[in-house]
């Protein structure tokens, strides 16, 4: 990487506008991918915090048996918005949008994605998409309570508001898309003079690969809400019984896009994780092209697993423990990922600042979350906890406990980069741990309370699950206190916390070549790149706090 | 050190790549494929269970019809790809002629549909009616399956209009031009896209009898 980068401090993209406007309209009408970046930072982390009140509310009301707080129509529409909220608004987009919007370009050396205008369309869209899910909330009709997964007949049937979100979900699969063809273009068209496929950094490898899905899965769903909308309106017949359509036929639809949408989460997560360790382990990342590569398996054999939600939908036997194999060979890539994490850490000289400790809780969460799974992609065992709490426990622990994980890991890491500004590393690493037992006082329990038999999105429950349903609820107060200490202090930092330099970890990945926050072209010259993306020697060459 | 110098760093933003541009514009058309791959995927399925229903089913639509709209809209994909050619030489009267050419061609596809559904409607054959409900469910389905395929198609045709009638606006007022008409290559890839998955359709419905 050139060594003519700058560290004297330039106007920021914070003061310098893509357009000729100022103020409110330089953002809203920005092409800059930083500052789109950072607009879907707000809303998504807006929205985030939303489906959290809403899960507090849930377990509130789980809190003793019988009504609580709400009643049992309230708590359908409670669980039905928290999962299409926490789904389609914050966990789909999170990373790609936000940090893949800001970085992506970065790291390979380009000023911009390949369609910037596009870019910002795709932001607009999804507001879109997000205001007719909140339209949908307050017109008369009811929210919606079918739950995320909108299964038929219920969803043709339920007389509440389920044509709106419908639509909602359409229309942000459509920025997503966007998104993902944007991706593509940029990692094909706009990499640096002498960045080639295998000297891209590994968070890049992740976004390009999760970008793929989202173009291969997306069309799907969208077809198949789409049907689910006509249905409602004009009775076609397609999806129903009555008229000889096939309900199980959409749940295969549903699945061939929302499971891949599983790896739409988690990779650029993955992708994550491998730019933070090799930087606080001070060490080149172990088995590059492995992980590399298993990101495009992950996608390629993710998009063949679906049906393993449907293990006791009605299907032959045959398809049945085909799904299943698949489901466990999917199961390697990951292994790969996991296990050349914990090499890169072997004899790695382990600098533990906040970002590492997310790392750290997310390697075991994920893992948590990734075993049970298996629980649940084995044809016996799956039957008994089916539909259970285990499953729950299971996506949270996968999603939350992992994409939700390293989101803050990906905040923490990036977040002087960002915005120029350091916070307080302790307060940051009583965050994680606040966060951590939180997340297992919250979970943990629903594992066991589902190998008990308690349904999932069940209203009421036994006497016997009483003590555990109590943990769980209060394991939401740790989590969810912690979560707004978490913003509550790098709100402060935004304003208050010390300059950062241009590199305050010693990453070597290119925006830390680059001051913070960058400037509005990122590159005064576009680098010409010569080294490996993990490479430490290059600390030495670039002028900055770790040289 | 290596410093690429290529750009002056002044009009980032202004960024011209005719390669990605069409790169995008085929990873698009791949999710508009898989659009149509669920309703494909869906048929299919149906088809196998209800061959006898879907046949009977498929008596009732007019083959003649079909097969005007089909010529129409080949046709229209040959007068895009003339324009584009046309555009590339240099002969922009030519372009504009053919760009309209292709316009009226997609309008004219448009009232055929117009009519075929409308006569449709006065048989009394349309989602939900009892007309319509009377009949077996493999007929409901096939007849469900025409209306949502063949109306997302004519969408995509409505969709098409828009964009052909933008570019050939762009076209008169020079905004593309002979040397840059990325934009126009584009449009014309998605409207051999239109007539591509109509090329699926006309077989599916009108002629399996």
């Amino acid at each position: 990487m050139a060594n003519g980068t700058t560290t004297v401090n330039e106007k920021s993209f914070y003061q310098q506008s893509t357009n000729k406007y100022s103020g409110i309209l330089s953002w809203l009408l920005t092409t800059d991918h930083k500052r789109i970046g950072i607009m879907y930072g707000v809303t998504i982390l807006f929205f985030f915090l939303v489906g959290v009140i809403l899960g507090v509310l849930m377990r509130l009301e789980l809190m003793a048996p019988g009504k609580t707080i709400v009643d049992a129509q309230t708590y359908n529409s409670l669980f039905t918005l928290h999962g299409v909220i926490m789904i389609f608004l914050f966990i789909i987009p999170g990373l790609p949008a936000i940090f893949g919007n800001f970085f992506l370009p970065i790291q390979i050396g380009a000023r911009d994605v390949a369609f910037p205008r596009l870019n910002l369309l795709s932001y607009y869209i999804y507001v879109a998409g997000a205001l007719l899910a909140l339209l949908a909330v307050i017109l008369p009709g009811g929210a919606i309570d079918t739950g995320w997964t909108f299964y038929i007949p219920y969803s043709i049937r339920s007389n509440t508001n389920v044509s709106l979100p419908l639509l909602a979900a359409f229309v942000l699969g459509f920025s997503s898309i966007l998104t993902g063809l944007n991706f593509i273009t940029t990692v094909h068209r706009m990499r640096a003079p002498g960045m080639t496929f295998f000297k891209m950094p590994l968070f890049v490898w992740a976004t390009y690969a999760t970008a793929w899905i989202q173009i291969i899965a997306t069309p799907v769903i969208g077809i198949t809400i789409v049907l689910v909308i006509l249905e409602r309106l004009f009775g076609v017949g397609i999806f129903d019984p009555a008229l000889g359509g096939d309900p199980i036929l959409f749940q295969h639809l549903f699945w061939i896009y929302s499971h891949p949408a599983v790896y739409i989460m988690i990779l650029p997560a993955m992708g994550v994780v491998s730019e933070i360790i090799p930087t606080f382990a001070r060490r080149t990342i172990f088995g590059y092209k492995a992980i590399a590569i298993s990101s495009l398996a992950i996608a390629f054999v993710g998009y063949l697993v679906w049906a393993h939600h449907m293990f006791t939908s009605g299907m032959s036997d045959t398809a049945r423990w085909i799904f299943s194999l698949l489901t466990f060979i999917v199961a390697l890539p990951s292994g790969v990922k996991i296990f050349n994490w914990v090499a890169t850490m072997y004899k790695g000289s382990i600098d533990p600042k906040p970002p590492f400790l997310w790392v750290m809780s997310f390697i075991f969460l994920f893992s948590i979350g990734g075993l049970t799974g298996l629980v649940l992609g084995s044809l016996a065992t799956d039957i008994h906890v089916h539909d259970t709490y285990f499953v729950v426990a299971h996506f949270h622990f996968v999603m939350f406990g992992g994409t939700g994980t390293i989101f803050f890991a990906a905040i923490h890491y990036w977040f002087p980069k960002m915005f120029g500004r350091l916070y307080n590393d302790k307060l940051a690493t009583l965050g994680v741990l606040g966060f951590f037992i939180g997340f297992m006082l919250l979970y943990f329990p629903k594992f066991i309370m589902g190998y008990m038999g308690m349904p999932r999105r069940y209203y009421d429950y036994l006497p016997e699950f009483a003590s555990l349903q109590l943990i769980s609820t209060i394991g939401s107060w740790v989590l969810a206190a912690t979560i707004f200490f978490i913003v509550g202090y790098l709100i402060h930092a935004l304003f208050k916390g010390p300059k950062a330099g241009s590199n305050p970890w010693g990453g070597v990945t290119l925006e830390w070549h680059i001051q913070s926050p960058p400037t509005m072209e990122n590159f005064k010259e576009i680098p010409k790149i010569t080294h490996e993306p993990y490479d430490f020697s290059q600390l030495k060459e670039m002028k900055n706090e770790y040289s | 050190m290596n410093i690429h110098n290529e750009s002056a760093a002044v009009h980032h933003h202004v960024h011209r790549d005719d390669i990605g541009a069409k790169m995008g514009m085929w990873l698009f058309l791949f999710t508009e494929l898989l659009l149509f791959g669920g309703l494909f995927l869906v048929y299919a399925v149906y088809r196998y269970q209800h061959t006898e229903q879907f046949h009977l089913a498929a008596m009732e639509l007019n083959t003649g019809i079909g097969t005007l709209n089909t010529v129409i809209l080949l046709t229209s994909s040959l007068t895009v790809a003339l324009s584009i050619a046309a555009l590339q030489k240099g002969n922009k009267f030519l372009s504009i002629l053919m760009l309209s050419l292709t316009l009226v061609f997609a309008f004219m596809f448009m009232i055929n549909k117009y009519f075929e559904w409308s006569a449709k409607f006065s048989h009394g054959i349309y989602p939900g009616s009892d007309e319509l409900l009377s009949l077996p469910n493999g007929q409901i389905l096939f007849f469900g399956l025409y209306y949502v395929m063949t109306g997302l198609h004519g969408l995509h045709v409505l969709i098409g209009i828009i964009i052909l009638s933008t570019i050939l606006v762009m076209i008169i007022k020079n905004k593309i031009t002979f040397d840059n008409y990325a934009k126009l290559e584009n449009s014309g890839l998605y409207w051999h896209l239109v007539d591509l998955i109509w090329i699926f359709l006309f077989p599916l419905f009108y002629l399996i009898q």
